[in-house]
Formats: C-alpha cells, structure tokens, sequence
C-alpha cells in the first residue's frame, strides 16, 4: 500500500505542485530532454551559467544537455493575439554547481503564463508561487519587486552602464556604504544617493513599505511601477497572504531580460531561496515575441535537507536464515512480518551498518527472537 | 523559546574587536572570555549563539545558512563572491588590497605580466578590466617573495602598514580596493530573523567609527 511518508521533500513537493497547478488550468509541458544548442547561444546571459553539456545529434547538429527550461517553453509557443498560454514543467536541468564547480543536474518544477497578460494574470502566477512555497513548508516569505522602479531610480541619477551595475549589485547586497562610496566616487547628487539608500532601506510588509515608496517614487516612471505594484499588492491582501509577503528591492537584479514584478521564495531552515521568477517581457521581445510572459521555478534540490531527521531505524526487522532454511519457511515469514506492517531485511548473515529494530532467527521450529531494540 | 541568532566570528584580534562590539550593544556572552579551546558560546538569554571560524571561513558559513550572520572581511566579499547580505562597513581591519612590485620595477606592456596571490579573482578582475594580459600564479603565502625570485612581475596582496614590503625591499605601485571589516548576513536567514538582525545591525551601525 502506498505511504506518504515513504517519499521525500522534493517528491511529496512534486506531487502538491503538480495538482495546485492543474487546479488553475495550467497544463502539463513535456519537454525533449535535448535542445539546440544554438538556442543558449542565442541567450547565453539568461542562462544561470554559461557551461553546456554539449554532444553532436544524429544529423550533425550541436545539441545541448538543457540547463533551462524558460527557454525552450517560450521557442516552443506562438504569438496568439487575445490569449495566454498557461503551462507547468516539471524537468531536469544541468547547470554548474557554484560549490563542487561541476555539472549537476537539479530538478525543477514551474510555470510559464505567456501571452497578452494582464494584471490579473500576474496576481495569479503570484498568488500561485505563494501557494507554492505553502506546499512545501508553513514557514515560508515571498518576497515582491518591481524592476521598473529600481531601473527609474538608477535612470533618475544618469549614470554609466557600469556604474548603474556597481549600484544594482549594491542593492542586491543591501549595502548601504557600498553605494555612498560609489555615489561618492561618480558624483551623484545627494539626492540621488539619498534615494537610493532609502531604495535599499525600504523592505518589509506591504502595510508598511507602500506608504513608504510613495515618498521614493516621485517620476512618472516609478509612479506608475509603484501603481501596479500597489493594486497586484492589494489583490494578494484580499487573498489572505499579507502576512507571507515582503516587498524587498534586494531581488531585483536582472534588467536584461526581466522588467515588471520579480519575486523570490524563501522557506525557514533552507539556506538559499527556492523559487524565483518574474515578468519577462524583455526576454520575449529578443526572441522575436510581441506578447508578454511571467514564470517561475521552484528548485526542488534544495529541500533535500528540509525537515531531516536521523530515522533511528533502517528496518523494524532483520531476519536471518541459514542454508538449511526452506525457501518457502522463509518466505512466509517475511510475508506474515511485512503482512503486520513491519518492514524485513532477510539475510544470512547482519549486514553492517544497518539499525534494525528487531533480531529474529528462523530456525527448524519457527522463529526465534534474538534481540529487541526497542 | 527565543530564536537564537547565530554569529560566525572570525578567529584573531579582529574577531575580538568586533565581540566587543557585539557585548557593548547588548549582546554579551562572558564564557567566549574563558580560556579554553572551545568554539562555540551561548548566551540563551541574549539569544545569541558564537562561532569562532578561520576569518576566510567566515563568509561560507554565512552562505550556507549554519551561521545567520558575521564578519568577514571585504577581500574575502571580493574574492569568493558569496550570496550574502553586506549589511554594515565596520570600519575596524582597514588595509588595503594593492598591487606591489620591487621598487625599480618598470611594467613592460610588450610582455605577459605575471601577478602572484592569494586573490587570483581579484587580480583577474582589476587587469581584465584594464585589459591587460596577464598569468595567475596562485600561492598560499609568503607572496612577497615571488618577485625577489623573479617568479613574478608583481604581487597582488593585502597591505596594512605597508612595512613587510618595505623590509623585502617591494613597495606599493596601486590601490585596487581599500578594504575592511564587513557585517553579512545569510539571505534566507534575513527573511526569517529579520527583526532580531536588524536589532544587532543598528546596535553595531551606533559604535561604528568613521574616518572623520
């Protein structure tokens, strides 16, 4: 019989995810686990890093092992005019691991909403990547930006491309002196500077931090981010996740092919963020789209470690039989064992390294207890 | 029970400077003062919890979650680039990270310079930007010697007083980066803990000493 308990984080994760997303119309999206590689050339800064797995196909071609799945969703819709497309993933990629510096393969689960969408639209993918990370743990923070105010802030100071860098990197850090000393450096006005810091400064509930931004937001541009921030803010209110949302302009770091609402999923005792998304319009008007898409993925690799607790036990039986044992005395003991829903190794001999809670023996007469660990 | 906060702090006398800091704005655990060989010091109260790590340890532990925040120095922020808060300059460790050769060294551009360090991304990173060609000789230690024997051109390393240099006759040619002493802060913990590392952040921002 199945048991729940028998699957791990990731997998009870994919199951949840799977069925929430079907519940708003999402529909499945299989994927080749190939793709040209020319495609990631074609995008190479979108992409996580910039190591492929490459091997040549059949008919020549240079085919690439995929390291994202955004990507190949988008190569694969068209543009339909008054629709949305609305597909969920659950693949495999194969990206660089920062910390061993080689190949991983890492599961990913998510979704694409692509089309002429509309704010209700975002709300949804929002609302849905909170729904998200509820599945997987209690504890949980989304936390919401805007790219279209951090770009008009930095716009508003007209600095160099790279200093505009220099600063987003600061923002994503939360580090206040990092851009005094570089407003210092390149001559920003005091008021720039000021902004800024109170940009980086300004996080927390929305209840708290809107009020604030309208302080901040004194152009037109970031008047009308913070105006559709607000009303995608005040649908998720309505929809009982106020407490679970943190505006925070720390995750906005990637004008390039992002440029609305961003958003990145923390759960409590998971030491990186596992979900991340947003609107990427700029990525679709480079790959030669008119319409609009907002995603994200959930990383579900990272909550192997979730919740782990030592199991005192491998097996709640290990019984063991000789040579002399008939195949068929050793059979229905383990049948009638596993039958009172116990777990049994049978072996000849204790295998090492295994916790077992009970030691049985067979023998000519039955069997026979050795040791009871409990 | 109170959420307890986990500060990895780096091990030698910066370390102690910045407990200091720590036990000034309420946060003070009197057992790290004993003398023994233990690591780890709890002040169940306070709800602080201290690590004493290898310095350039210190932004690992903050990255990986198993210290919430730190202190690490700029140069390490630098060279390993951990996903992290920067949350606060402290001010206290000030050096400098700086290229430095034998004092009649003459960069000749018609050839590859060699650059000795330990920071091998920081050196990439500031000659890449001048797009200058150069070869990396990654070392462990004991830099200054490389350009004595004629193993490198230049040495890219942290100067403090500039005085080690000095008695291996090398000086100073250029700053890349003043550096310092840095509060950082585990992102994921941020969003869970993020009154209690506010708290200690403005206690620590009131001790900060600047240079003026």
């Amino acid at each position: 019989m199945f048991s729940a308990s028998l699957l791990k984080n990731e997998e009870k994760a994919v199951f949840a995810l799977r069925s929430l997303y079907q519940k708003y119309g999402y529909t499945p999206f299989k994927m080749s686990k190939f793709e040209e590689y020319d495609l990631y050339v074609r995008n190479k800064d979108f992409l996580v890093s910039d190591s492929v797995i490459t091997f040549t196909g059949m008919n020549g071609k240079l085919l690439a092992l995929k390291p994202d799945v955004t990507l190949s969703i988008v190569k694969n819709t068209k543009d339909i005019p008054d629709t949305v497309q609305k597909v969920y993933y659950n693949e495999n990629v194969y990206r660089v691991s920062k910390s061993t510096q080689d190949f991983k393969e890492i599961m990913q689960t998510g979704l694409e909403c692509i089309g002429n969408i509309d704010d209700y639209n975002i709300f949804e993918v929002i609302m849905l990547a909170a729904k998200s990370l509820e599945a997987i743990s209690d504890s949980f923070v989304l936390d919401l930006s805007h790219i279209g105010i951090v770009s008009a802030v930095i716009d508003s100071i007209g600095c160099d491309r790279e200093t505009g860098k220099a600063l987003l990197n600061c923002i994503g850090e939360k580090n206040q002196s990092g851009i005094e000393k570089i407003c210092s450096e390149k001559h920003v006005s005091p008021e720039g500077c000021q902004k800024l810091v109170a940009l980086v400064g300004t996080y927390g509930k929305i209840g708290r931090v809107l009020p604030a931004l309208e302080e901040i937001c004194d152009t037109a541009e970031t008047k009308s981010a913070l105006a559709q921030l607000a009303s995608i803010c005040a649908l998720l209110c309505a929809s009982g996740l106020e407490d679970k949302i943190n505006i925070d302009f720390s995750i906005a770091t990637d004008m390039r092919y992002y440029n609305g609402v961003v958003f990145q999923g923390f759960v409590e005792n998971v030491p990186t963020g596992v979900l991340s998304g947003g609107q990427y319009d700029n990525l679709m008007k480079k790959m030669g789209r008119k319409s609009g898409a907002i995603g994200f993925a959930v990383y579900l690799d990272t909550l192997e470690r979730l919740g782990l607790t030592d199991k005192k036990y491998d097996v709640d039986t290990v019984l063991l039989y000789d040579e002399n044992s008939p195949w068929a005395d050793i059979s229905k003991a383990v049948s009638e064992l596993t039958g009172a829903g116990r777990s049994v190794m049978a072996q000849k001999s204790i295998p090492e390294s295994i916790r077992y809670r009970q030691l049985l023996k067979l023998n000519g007469k039955g069997v026979e207890i050795l040791e009871n660990n409990d | 029970m109170k959420t307890m906060i986990n500060v990895a702090l780096p091990k030698g006398r910066l370390g102690e400077k910045v407990y200091a800091m720590f036990e000034k704005a309420g946060y003070e655990c009197p057992s790290i003062k004993e003398v023994n060989r233990k690591l780890i010091f709890e002040n169940e109260e306070a709800g602080v919890r201290y690590f004493w790590v290898k310095p350039s340890d210190v932004a690992i532990y903050v990255e990986r979650g198993a210290a919430d925040i730190g202190v690490a120095g700029k140069d390490i922020l630098l060279e390993y680039a951990p996903d992290v808060y920067e949350l606060l300059d402290l001010n206290l460790g000030k050096c400098r990270m700086a290229v430095a050769a034998k004092k009649d060294f003459r960069d000749n551009t018609e050839n590859t310079l060699r650059v000795a360090t330990k920071f091998t991304s920081i050196a990439k990173d500031y000659y890449s930007k001048m797009g200058r060609d150069i070869d990396i000789i990654k070392l462990n230690g004991s830099i200054e010697i490389a350009p004595i024997l004629g193993l490198s051109d230049v040495i890219v390393d942290i100067v403090e007083t500039g005085k080690t240099l000095l008695e291996n006759d090398l000086e100073p040619k250029e700053t890349i980066v003043p550096i310092s002493a840095r509060l950082i802060a585990n992102k994921a913990s941020f969003k869970f803990k993020m009154e209690q590392i506010e708290n200690i952040k403005n206690g620590l921002k009131a001790q900060v000493k600047t240079d003026d």
